[in-house]
């Protein structure tokens, strides 16, 4: 027997994918692919977009419409592909590199301009295709390949970036907390207007070995100790909060959308 | 999940599974346990209560709910 | 039929042409000397139901303009210089997953921010070689007003039979230069549409079917779920690290323009049958060398111009022929020699091949060029 949602979703001849063993990449694809199946989109009308990366290798496995582009440029590949056919319904996935700074301008200009994709960020701290370079989410003082005496950079925190730069939806999971990733991303494409997840993700072969984090296992239960939703957050006492990290849904808010406002030119053009 | 619980069995594709242990890990029943492969094998299906979590957290697809053959 | 006469600069002709053409999307980024461009695409598409989009940064620009062609949009982005140089990543891109899109590059003085409001013609060689790798470019190049509108038209129609992506590289003389043009009925026009699957058939997205010189596209969204991607891929698109099949792949590309040059390539050829002396000139420089040419041959000298439509792949059969017949060539560009480079390669030594040119932002005129000219006698 097949496992049903690879048969239903995803080019299973393709399988296994190319991820190292642990990656959490694996545990957001299915979780993308679980909530188009709750959702019931038509997979035809489904188009999937992703830049380069680890992450962004996802989309050859995934039986949609999918569209594998330039280092940091997915979403604005993306807005060409939803601006041109907006009943498709656009799911961009970018690593925290690819996302965040080769492609940060696009990030910021698609939640600015609240057009109708969402992205879903698989965020493991690492450039890890290429080895295991400090990222813009690299925290500080940790290492990696490039920053071989601790990172002297700040790290983004991507889902308060989308925010500021105005998206509606933003939403931050771990591979860790599974049913409150598929509630998110299933919440996060049925918006309207531009939506991101930030799905920390754990990348065990190179950060993991570099930062001394221990096995697979390891770093998946630093993920469910250290992070704790914003909501429940608010009724901890200070010192159950110290060293945690807030997830969840921090903005969920209806804005007119990009492609819809085009529509109403054209449509005023028409009288 | 459509079917109910009582048609579901776990399945594992020895050949996707890349030993990670997720599964193993934080089942919450440990019902799940390594072979002499380093990959997820069924120790104690009795005691699976079929919640799914390692199907969930499975990043290779090995592991799943499906129908009893 | 109705034909309607105006008075345009190189720049609107380019855009009524889209239009004309079948573009339904724009993307692109200010930039100077082709900012018109965007300006009467953001008018115009969404009165066609179109879609024009103004891009974070020219990166995007080209970008959101492959992402369109997926869908089955004809698409269209314009640049100058700058613009140029960041696109090329995606043209490379476009050229590697057979996007259809067209590319204008107004072309400025360079390098670098160079002179933004004057004329240049250094982005030749880039428009061939400006990515990395070895891929196929059709470049095409007007010299009036007129000829930018049909060049555009042309543009498309070559993008979307070859599968490739089209540069159509003006300058700032024709593009802000205004004509009095005929605008055609678009009865009139040639349009020419990218071939699409039917739902049913077994299609491989790459697969290039008996009959058809490129592999049949279809729109995303319309019912075949195929993947593109940058990396060499085999003929159902998916990733392919087999050096086989990289060659295979390669070379199909590199064929699909090297075997119908026949229909890509078009040039002018002006007083070249007697011609004892040829002036190669494009763009809008050959504007100055048509003027040249009149006066000379009112001295009585036998000169001729050849002028490169398209540009690439370069009219190589043609020049070589003339090469054979005439004493001298000269090569007239708004440059340091890249044309003369390409002329010098084909002609191997059948004649010598020599230059007159400028980067200095100014035009050349017909007494530079004569000058130039005159010290071959």
């Amino acid at each position: 027997m097949n496992h049903p949602l690879v048969e239903g979703y995803f080019r299973m001849e393709k399988f296994p994918h190319i991820w190292c063993p642990g990656c959490g990449h694996g545990i957001i694809m299915a979780s993308i692919a679980r909530s188009i199946e709750k959702l019931g989109l038509d997979k035809d009308k489904v188009c999937i977009v992703s830049g380069i990366g680890c992450s962004s290798r996802a989309p050859g496995y995934m039986d949609f419409n999918t569209l594998h582009t330039t280092h940091g440029r997915a979403l604005a590949f993306a807005t060409g592909v939803k601006l041109a056919n907006p009943e498709l319904e656009v799911i961009v996935i970018a690593g925290d590199g690819d996302l965040s700074a080769i492609g940060g301008n696009h990030l910021i200009h698609a939640a600015r301009r609240n057009i109708g994709l969402t992205t879903i960020c698989f965020n493991n701290n690492i450039y890890g295709m290429t080895g295991g370079q400090y990222s813009p989410t690299t925290p500080t003082n940790e290492k990696g390949t490039t920053a071989p005496y601790g990172n002297i950079d700040k790290p983004f925190d991507i889902t308060q970036l989308a925010m500021g730069a105005g998206a509606t939806y933003a939403a931050k999971t771990t591979v860790y907390h599974v049913n409150q990733m598929d509630k998110l991303i299933e919440s996060a494409i049925s918006h309207k207007g531009f939506s991101l997840v930030e799905a920390i993700s754990i990348c065990p072969t190179y950060y993991g070995r570099k930062n001394k984090k221990g096995s697979v296992v390891d770093m998946m239960n630093w993920l469910k100790d250290s992070f704790v939703d914003h909501k429940v957050a608010e009724k901890l006492p200070p010192e159950k909060k110290e060293g945690k990290f807030l997830m969840g849904e921090f903005i969920n808010k209806i804005e007119p959308e990009y492609t819809e406002q085009y529509d109403k030119i054209i449509e005023q053009l028409k009288k | 999940m459509a079917d109910s619980k009582e048609n579901l069995t776990i399945h594992i594709n020895e050949s996707w599974c890349k030993g990670c242990g997720i599964c193993i890990a934080f089942c919450p029943k440990k019902v799940l346990g390594f072979n002499e492969n380093g990959k997820v094998t069924m120790l104690d299906r009795e005691n699976c209560i079929k919640c799914g979590m390692c199907q969930m957290r499975c990043p290779d697809f090995a592991i799943f709910l499906g129908g009893k053959e | 039929m109705a034909r309607k006469v105006k008075f345009l600069q190189g720049n609107e002709a380019c855009v009524e042409g889209a239009l004309m053409a079948g573009m339904t999307f724009y993307s692109g980024y200010p930039i100077t000397p082709s900012t018109e461009i965007a300006e009467l695409s953001a008018e115009g598409l969404p009165r066609i139901g179109g879609k024009f989009i103004q891009m974070e940064d020219e990166i995007a620009g080209i970008a959101a303009a492959i992402g369109a062609s997926l869908t089955g949009a004809k698409a269209m982005t314009a640049t100058s210089g700058p613009g140029f140089s960041l696109k090329q990543e995606n043209i490379g891109y476009a050229a590697l997953t057979e996007v259809p899109v067209v590319i204008v590059n107004v072309q400025r003085g360079g390098p670098s921010t160079g002179l933004p409001t004057a004329p240049g013609q250094g982005d030749l060689m880039q428009a061939m070689w400006g990515t990395h790798g070895d891929h196929p470019v059709i470049c095409l190049t007007p010299d009036s007003v007129k000829e930018t509108f049909d060049l555009t038209i042309r543009a498309f129609n070559l993008a979307e039979k070859y599968r490739t992506p089209v540069i159509l590289l003006t300058d700032e003389i024709t593009g802000h230069m205004r004509e009095k043009i005929e605008i055609p009925d678009q009865s009139e026009i040639e349009i020419y549409n990218r071939i699409k699957p039917t739902l049913g058939e077994d299609y491989k997205a790459y697969k290039v079917y008996d009959g058809d010189i490129v592999p049949k596209m279809a729109d995303f969204g319309s019912g075949f779920r195929y993947h593109v991607t940058g990396l060499m891929h085999d003929e159902t698109g998916f990733p392919s690290n087999s050096t086989k099949n990289a060659a295979v792949l390669m070379d199909r590309l590199m064929a699909k323009i090297e075997n119908n040059k026949e229909d890509i390539i078009t040039y002018e050829e002006i007083e070249t049958a007697d011609a004892e002396y040829l002036i190669v000139a494009y763009g809008g420089t050959a504007r100055t060398a048509k003027a040249a040419i009149k006066t000379l041959r009112a001295e009585g000298i036998k000169v001729g111009l050849f002028r490169p439509i398209t540009v690439w792949p370069f009219p190589e059969k043609q020049v070589v022929e003339l090469s054979e017949k005439v004493k001298d060539v000269l090569v007239a560009e708004l440059n340091y020699g890249q044309m003369k480079l390409e002329v010098e390669r084909v002609v191997k030594g059948n004649c010598p091949v020599r230059f007159c040119g400028k980067a200095n932002g100014e035009v050349l005129t017909p007494e530079e060029l004569i000058r130039k000219f005159k010290e071959v006698l």
